[in-house]
């Protein structure tokens, strides 16, 4: 009796350590190449015949930039080519094909190659990219192209571009170019005050969208990357919400509810729809209106503090959360028309800013679990069966994780230091690339450029 | 005898010479006979002696003043020619008066001359300071600006962690500010004032947001409770966007757990 019980026992407490494991366990976010498994890609440099050659420079570091701020390839490193680099199809001969390559120390699968010329007034690029573990040339061609562009650097830039993002798109792996983050920085205006800003996904361009000199916060976008949202003490002394053309900066009409306070603003996945955190009878509720502002609806139902309303861009009907009702600030999703309401989180720590994956399997957050409060991580949560994973260590306040359009990629914001500055890194945590350094750089989103 | 008068004559030549000769040291051998006495003029009886001049009065009515007021000096003189009363009166008749208006007390001398002399006499008209001026009647319209008063009595109310209800001390801070702005409002139709909400650095600054707003309404309620006009009281959250101070402790945290009061626009 008592060595069955004692069996029982030790079997229940292994079975509880085995299912914490499996809650902390190992998430895998589709597309994020595990590192063993990261496709190794020669990269021989390009030469340019006549007046194309003054540019191969910028063409060369660019194409090498684009693939490898992927994150998901692995470069094999120039100083290890043959002399001999290829520059058309015809310059690999049997027996040796592509056995230069393929052998250390290079040990490349793919490889790409081509050079470039002058047409008329443009700069003409051949493109090839080819698999190495094929036995002929002909097989091994994934791709043969002409890419045209300006006879400047930035021409030679441009092509780079489009011949990286055709390699790309041959790998399955979805190119970060043209995408933009927008985010909140200090670091032209007043103390406690701060502006909305965008720049590249590498953190180049970066450039000052609003000028109304108080406080501009909590940018949001819109799907097909033309309107963007926040909120703003530039109408007067009460929180509103402004849209502006990502372009122009152009206004758009919103007309905000009378209130207290009116934050969070985030769009629909079909643009139509603006939702928001409004105060109602003295406490911040969900709201959904139309994207000027009329036919304001209520979703959220209670006397507690609720905001950053998200919806899933998948489904386009229900919406993640954030809501003081048990207590603290914890993560919560309930469908857009206010039913079926549950706690995500396990109710420790505090919990802020959600995001969804673009294919609405992953969320990313953060949450200060395991830590004194104030100090948040990032986590990355799978929505099917809520396992998570806990991607940044106790290094700084790590919050407002953004996920890319490329589905493999996070923006967030981090004060290791005196400042908070933005970072990108891969959905696994690693590949960690610092994007800002001047002033405070906060609240980034990830959206999609426009042509 | 009868001598001729050329014997006289020769006699008294013959006797100049002799003095001539004789030298001036020489004594005067014999004086010649006086001349005959001529009946000198009497000279005119000598005048009366002039009468001295005289101040019969010389007196300052009233002897003692307050600054700011006037006394009256009054003289009457006799047998003088010339009269005069210094500190700046100047010269005078025989008979007068003459308002003063000193500063500080001051001594008036009349100086009279004349032939018979010269006279002066003296009189001081004291100056006292004048009394203090009554306290003016207390004045109907305060003297401070309505947002002076604010800044200098309201208290900020403060509030635990995560929370927006008004523990035991805050609910005294926001009596006493009910009553203070109370006072405020009854004397100041045009003034309002806004609650301002703040949080301490370590919620999410979009939760911190939602909280500041919370503590802001909270205090609002409490006011109107007392009976103040909500029409006057406005809200905003500044959320954790506007701290006090920024160290990672927990007084520094406590500060920035508030609500604060400012002048409406």
């Amino acid at each position: 009796m008592k060595t069955r019980n004692i069996t029982v026992f030790l079997v229940a407490t292994a079975l509880v350590i085995a299912g914490t494991f499996e809650l902390m366990g190992q998430v895998d976010i589709p597309g994020v190449i595990q590192n063993r498994d990261l496709p190794v890609i020669a990269v021989a440099d390009m030469r340019g015949s006549g007046a194309a050659q003054q540019y191969m420079d910028a063409f060369n570091q660019t194409l090498w930039s684009e693939l490898d701020n992927t994150g998901q390839l692995k470069l094999a490193p120039k100083t290890s080519y043959p002399l001999a680099l290829p520059q058309q199809p015809s310059d690999f001969r049997p027996p040796d094909l592509f056995s230069e390559w393929t052998r250390p120390p290079v040990g490349a699968n793919y490889l790409a190659f081509g050079y470039t010329a002058v047409q008329g007034d443009q700069i003409l690029l051949y493109g090839y990219f080819f698999s190495l573990g094929q036995p002929t040339v002909q097989s091994a061609q994934i791709l043969g192209n002409r890419y045209y562009g300006a006879l400047s650097n930035d021409g030679a830039k441009k092509v780079a571009r489009e011949f990286a993002a055709d390699i790309l798109k041959q790998l399955g792996i979805a190119s970060l170019s043209g995408t933009r983050i927008y985010f909140v920085s200090d670091r032209t205006s007043k103390p406690n005050d701060a502006e909305i800003w965008s720049m590249d996904y590498d953190g180049s361009n970066q450039r000052q969208l609003t000028r109304y000199g108080t406080s501009s916060r909590e940018p949001a976008v819109s799907a097909d990357g033309k309107l963007f949202a926040f909120r703003t003490l530039a109408s007067g002394p009460a929180w509103k919400i402004r849209v502006h053309t990502t372009d122009t900066i152009r206004n758009q009409v919103f007309s905000n509810p009378i209130s207290t306070l009116i934050q969070t603003p985030e769009f629909t996945p079909d643009g139509k729809h603006l939702l928001f955190s409004e105060a109602i009878d003295g406490w911040p509720q969900l709201m959904i209106a139309d994207i000027d502002g009329s036919e304001q609806h209520r979703i959220s139902n209670g006397r507690f503090i609720e905001v950053s309303p998200r919806v899933n861009p998948k489904t386009g009907s229900d919406l993640l959360y954030i809501s003081g009702r048990s207590g603290h600030q914890q993560l919560w999703r309930m469908n857009l028309d206010g039913t079926d309401r549950e706690m995500l989180t396990s109710g420790e720590g505090d919990v802020a800013n959600p995001s969804w994956s673009p294919d609405g399997h992953h969320i990313a957050f953060s949450w200060t679990r395991g830590y004194e409060p104030g100090n948040f991580n990032i986590f990355v949560m799978d929505i099917a069966d809520r396992k998570y994973v806990q991607l940044t260590t106790n290094s700084g306040r790590n919050e407002n994780p953004g996920w890319a359009p490329d589905g493999v990629h996070l923006v967030f914001s981090s004060k290791r230091g005196r400042a908070t500055q933005i970072y990108t890194m891969l959905a696994d945590g690693t590949h960690v690339q610092q994007l800002t350094t001047q002033g405070n750089n906060l609240q980034p989103v990830w959206a999609k450029g426009i042509e | 005898m009868r001598m001729k008068m050329r014997t006289l004559s020769a006699a008294v030549f013959a006797a100049t010479l002799f003095l001539a000769a004789a030298g001036c040291k020489k004594k005067v051998a014999a004086a010649p006979p006086p001349p005959p006495v001529v009946e000198t003029p009497k000279p005119p009886p000598p005048e009366p002696k002039p009468q001295p001049p005289r101040i019969d009065t010389f007196a300052a009515e009233p002897a003692t003043i307050e600054r700011g007021q006037s006394s009256t000096l009054r003289w009457s003189i006799a047998s003088a020619t010339n009269m005069s009363i210094d500190q700046g009166v100047g010269a005078v008749q025989a008979n007068g008066s003459r308002q003063v208006t000193p500063n500080g007390s001051t001594t008036y001398t009349l100086t009279a001359s004349g032939a018979g002399g010269t006279v002066t006499r003296s009189v001081t008209v004291n100056v006292n300071a004048p009394p203090p001026p009554p306290p003016p009647a207390p004045k109907p319209v305060v003297t401070i600006s309505s947002a002076d008063m604010l800044t200098r009595e309201a208290q900020d109310i403060f509030f635990d962690y995560d929370m927006s209800d008004l523990r035991a001390d805050a609910q005294r801070a926001a009596t006493a500010n009910a009553e203070l702005l109370k006072r405020i409002f009854a004397q100041d139709s045009n003034f309002t004032v806004i609650i301002e909400g703040h949080c301490d650095e370590r919620g999410s600054a979009e939760y911190n947001l939602g909280l500041g707003d919370r503590r802001a309404t909270s205090l609002k309620e409490f006011y109107v409770q007392q009976g103040l006009p909500a029409e006057r009281i406005r809200t905003i959250s500044y959320g954790k966007e506007r701290p006090q101070c920024t160290d990672a402790n927990e007084a520094c945290y406590q500060r920035n757990r508030r609500d604060h009061m400012a002048a409406g626009q």
